[in-house]
C-alpha cells in the first residue's frame, strides 16, 4: 500500500507487516530487507518509510507500573496519550512530551524526542530506564545505560535504524495537578524575544510562536509562552472553552495572504504584553491534537516542516539570517516555533543542541527546494543541523555536517549487520 | 463497583470496549476461548485503570457450558457486550457445512444460547443491558459473505425482538453494527480509509450509545446511510451487481 508521514510527501509503495507474537515477528526480520519499524505516522517526512513496514501500533498492552517510584513498562506501540489518559487522573505524567501526544512510546525513542521543557529535562530519552531491541539476527537485546550502552545511545533518536524496539520502561514524573498555569508575553522584535526567553528560564515548559512574516525591524516578534502544573492537588479540571487560537484554520488552500493575515491576527489578538491562566494539558501542550487531519489542508502534494537548531552563540545571527530569508522568499506557515534547548546529550543522532531551533510548515510547491537549500547554508555555516524526525529533503553533506557522530552510527549499523536489513527512504538518501 | 461481562474478550474491538469501560469506571467480567491468553489483556487493564478483571473460560459454539458459567460469576453483571463473531471464508462455507454450521453458530447460535440466559436473569432483575456486536453484512445479503451475513441478519432480528420483549422491564438492547473496522479479522483486506474506523473509536461510540440508552448503532455513523441505499437498490438490478 502507499504510505506516506504526516506531512504526506514523500509517498511510498510499502508492504505492511503485522505481526501476533515475537516469534513471527523474528520470522519477518529474517526473511526481509529494507525494513523499518512504522509508529504512529507522525514524522512529518520520510524517517518512517520503508519497502516493508513493521506494523507496531497494535503493540499496545500495559505491562506493569511501579507506583513507589514512577516506573511504567510498555509495549512499544502505546501512544503518549495512552500514558497521559491513563496516568494523569492519578498524578504522574511523562517526562518529556512532543507537540502531539499521538505518537507511540518506540517513535518517541527513536526520534529522540523532546519538549517544551527540554532546556530543564532534557530528550525522552532521560525518561528511558530501558528497552528491548529485536536486532537484524533476530535476537532480542535488553539496551539501557549499564547493558548494551552503545545500542542504548544509537538507538536513542536512531530513526528504528538499530532494530525494532519492542517494549520500554520508561520513569513517570510526579504532578500536582492536571492544569496548567500558563503565562504569555508579547514581544516586539527578536531582540526582546531571546530577552524573555533568558529571563524566563528558570520556568519548566516554554515555547514562542514566531510571526514570521515580520519584516524589517519587526522580525522575530512572538507569543512566548511558560508555564508550569498548578500545585492544586486536584485532578478534575476540564477546559470551558476551547482555545481557537492559533489553529482553527479554514481548510481552504494556503495563499500568502491568507497566511499573513492569520499571522497577524494571531499576533493582535493577544492584548496585553503579559497574561497569565489556567490551561488545560490538552491546550498547553498539543494544541494541533485538537483537529483531525490538519496536515490534510496544505492539500494533495503535501508539506514539509523545516526545523533547524542553531549552537547558543550563534542563534542571534543565524536566527536573524533565515527569518529575513524567509520573509523575502514570500513563503511560509503559520506555525513557527521557535524554542530555547538546553545541554546536549550523548546519543548518537540526537536532534538538540543548547541553542535556539526554530521550526515552520512549507507547502511543496515549485520554488519551495532552492529556498529550503538556502537556507540549510545558512544553518550549515553556523554549526547547526536539521531535524531527522521532521526532514524530507536535505544532502547526505548537510547531514554529514550537522551530525558529527553520523559515522560513529554507520560503523555500529555495519557491526550489527544492521544496514540492509533497516533502511527507510531517508537513510537511503543520507547514506546512513 | 460494577462489573460489565465482555464475550469474546480477546477480539480487537471487545478489549478496545473493555478499556473503554474500565476507563468510564466498571470493573470487568472477561470471556473468551482459551482463557489463558486473557492474561495480557487483563493485565493491560489493571495497569491503566486499577479495575478489577476477572477472566473466564467460555466457548459459545459449547452450548451446554452456558448456564453454568453464568451461575459461576461471582457477582451478576450490570451489563453484557458480545463481539464474539466468525466471518470464515465465504468460499468455503459454501461447499463445507461444516465450516458454514460454525459460522452460523460463531455469529448466532452462541449468542443466542447466552444471551438467552442472561436475558432471564435481568428481566426478573429488571435492569442491565445487553449490547450484541452485529454487523452491516447483516442488512442486505451479497454474494460475497452471505452465509456471515445471514448469520449476522439473524442475530440482529434476535436482538430486536429481545429489545421489544424486554422493553417493559427496562432493561437495554443495543444493536451494533460495525462497517469496517481495522481488527484481525480485516487485516489482510485494503479497506477505504473514510469508511474504516479503528477499533478504539467503536469503543467511544458504544459505550456513548449503551449509556445513552440508544436500540441501534452503526459506526461509523455514515454506513446509516450507506446501507440505506443499498437496501434499497431494487432486487432485480441488486442481484446482477457485484458489490
Ligand atoms: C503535530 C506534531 C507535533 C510534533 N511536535 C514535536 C515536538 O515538539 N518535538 C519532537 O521532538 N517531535 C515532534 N514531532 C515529531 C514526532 O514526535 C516524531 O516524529 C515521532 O517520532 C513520531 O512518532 P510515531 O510513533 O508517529 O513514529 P513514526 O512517525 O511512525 O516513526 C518515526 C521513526 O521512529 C521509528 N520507530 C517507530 N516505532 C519504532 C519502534 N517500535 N522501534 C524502532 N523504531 C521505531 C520509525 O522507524 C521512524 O524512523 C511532532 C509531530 C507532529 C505531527
Ligand atoms: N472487523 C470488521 O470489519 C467487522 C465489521 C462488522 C462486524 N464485525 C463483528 O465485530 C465483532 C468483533 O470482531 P473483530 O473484528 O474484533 O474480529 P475478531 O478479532 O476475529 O473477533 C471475533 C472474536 O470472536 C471470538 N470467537 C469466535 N468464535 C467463538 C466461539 N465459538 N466462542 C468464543 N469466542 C469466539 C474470537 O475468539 P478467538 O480469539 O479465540 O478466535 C474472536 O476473539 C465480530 O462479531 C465481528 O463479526 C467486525
Amino acid at each position: 500500500m502507499k504510505l506516506s508521514g504526516w506531512g504526506n510527501y514523500p509517498q511510498i509503495e510499502s508492504t505492511q507487516y503485522n505481526f501476533s507474537s515475537e516469534e513471527q515477528l523474528c520470522q519477518i526480520v529474517e526473511e526481509h530487507q529494507s525494513m523499518a519499524a512504522f509508529g504512529n505516522g507522525r514524522s512529518y517526512g520520510d524517517s518512517a518509510l520503508a519497502k516493508n513496514s513493521i506494523v507496531m501500533k497494535n503493540h499496545n498492552y500495559f505491562l506493569q507500573f511501579d507506583e513507589r517510584n514512577g516506573v511504567l513498562e510498555v509495549e512499544a506501540g502505546v501512544l503518549l496519550a495512552e500514558i497521559i489518559e491513563a496516568f494523569a487522573p492519578r498524578g504522574w505524567f511523562p517526562k518529556v512530551v512532543p507537540g502531539t501526544k499521538l505518537i507511540t512510546v518506540g517513535g518517541a525513542i527513536a526520534s529522540d524526542v523532546h519538549g517544551k521543557n527540554h532546556h530543564v529535562s532534557g530528550c525522552f530519552s532521560e525518561s528511558v530506564i530501558s528497552f528491548q531491541l529485536l536486532l537484524a539476527d533476530g535476537s532480542i537485546v535488553e539496551c539501557s545505560r549499564d547493558e548494551n550502552k552503545p545500542l542504548f545511545l544509537a538507538s536513542c533518536g536512531g530513526m528504528g535504524l538499530t532494530g525494532v524496539i519492542l517494549r520500554a520502561k520508561l520513569k513517570l514524573k510526579k504532578i500536582k495537578s492536571n492544569a496548567i498555569v500558563q503565562t504569555t508575553i508579547k514581544t516586539e522584535n527578536l531582540k526582546e524575544t531571546f530577552e524573555a526567553f533568558e529571563r524566563y528560564k528558570s520556568q519548566p515548559y516554554s515555547v514562542a510562536w514566531i510571526d514570521c512574516l515580520a519584516k524589517g525591524s519587526s522580525i522575530g516578534r512572538c507569543l512566548l509562552n511558560f508555564g508550569d502544573f498548578a500545585q492544586d492537588q486536584k485532578f478534575d479540571f476540564v477546559q470551558k472553552k476551547k482555545l481557537n487560537i492559533p489553529f482553527n484554520f479554514p481548510s481552504f488552500a494556503l495563499n500568502n495572504l491568507s497566511v499573513k493575515a492569520f499571522n497577524w491576527l494571531y499576533y493582535h489578538k493577544v492584548l496585553n504584553k503579559k497574561s497569565t491562566k489556567k490551561v488545560s494539558i490538552d491546550s498547553f501542550f498539543f494544541p494541533l491534537d485538537a483537529i483531525d487531519n490538519w496536515n490534510r489542508i496544505y492539500g494533495k502534494n503535501g508539506f514539509t516542516q523545516y526545523q533547524f537548531i542553531l549552537p547558543l552563540a550563534e542563534s542571534y545571527k543565524g536566527l536573524e539570517e533565515v527569518l529575513s530569508a524567509i520573509a523575502e522568499s514570500g513563503k511560509g506557515s503559520f506555525l513557527a516555533v521557535l524554542k530555547l534547548y538546553g545541554k546536549e546529550n550523548d546519543n548518537l543522532l540526537s536532534f538538540p543542541m543548547e541553542g535556539y531551533s526554530l521550526a515552520l510548515d512549507f507547502k511543496m510547491e515549485p520554488g519551495l527546494m532552492p529556498l529550503l537549500e538556502k537556507l540549510d547554508q545558512i544553518v550549515i555555516k553556523y554549526g547547526g543541523r536539521i531535524y531527522l524526525a521532521k526532514d524530507s529533503r536535505m544532502s547526505q553533506s548537510t547531514f554529514e555536517s550537522g551530525y558529527p557522530k553520523a559515522e560513529e552510527f554507520r560503523a555500529l549499523r555495519k557491526s550489527y549487520k544492521l544496514t540492509d536489513k533497516f533502511s527507510t527512504l531517508q537513510s537511503q538518501r543520507l547514506g546512513i | 463497583m460494577k462489573y460489565v461481562l465482555i464475550v469474546g474478550a480477546k477480539s480487537d474491538m471487545a478489549k478496545a470496549i473493555a478499556r473503554e469501560y474500565a476507563k468510564q469506571g466498571f470493573n470487568l467480567y472477561l470471556a473468551a476461548r482459551n482463557v489463558n491468553e486473557l492474561e495480557p489483556i487483563s493485565n493491560d487493564i489493571t495497569t491503566r485503570f486499577q479495575r478489577v478483571v476477572q477472566c473466564f473460560e467460555l466457548d459459545l459454539t459449547d452450548f451446554d457450558s452456558h448456564e453454568s458459567f453464568y451461575n459461576s460469576l461471582p457477582e451478576k453483571p450490570a451489563g453484557v457486550i458480545t463481539a464474539v463473531g466468525y466471518m470464515g471464508e465465504q468460499k468455503n462455507s459454501e461447499v463445507d457445512f461444516e465450516e458454514c454450521h460454525q459460522v452460523i453458530d460463531s455469529n448466532y447460535t452462541g449468542n443466542v444460547c447466552l444471551l438467552n440466559i442472561i436475558a432471564n436473569d435481568f428481566e426478573a432483575r429488571r435492569e442491565g443491558f445487553i449490547v450484541g456486536i452485529s454487523s452491516v453484512a447483516g442488512d442486505r445479503g451479497r454474494k460475497a459473505n452471505y452465509i456471515y451475513g445471514s448469520a449476522k441478519a439473524a442475530f440482529t432480528a434476535y436482538l430486536s425482538g429481545l429489545r421489544n420483549r424486554l422493553y417493559d422491564t427496562g432493561v437495554q438492547v443495543l444493536t451494533v453494527k460495525p462497517g469496517f473496522v481495522a481488527t484481525k479479522m480485516t487485516e489482510n483486506m485494503d479497506l477505504p480509509e473514510n469508511l474504516t474506523a479503528q477499533p478504539e473509536q467503536v469503543a467511544a461510540d458504544v459505550f456513548s450509545a449503551q449509556q445513552k440508552g440508544k436500540d441501534i448503532l452503526y459506526t461509523k455513523w455514515v454506513w446509516r446511510y450507506i446501507m440505506l441505499i443499498i437496501k434499497n437498490i431494487p432486487e432485480f438490478i441488486f442481484k446482477r451487481l457485484s458489490i
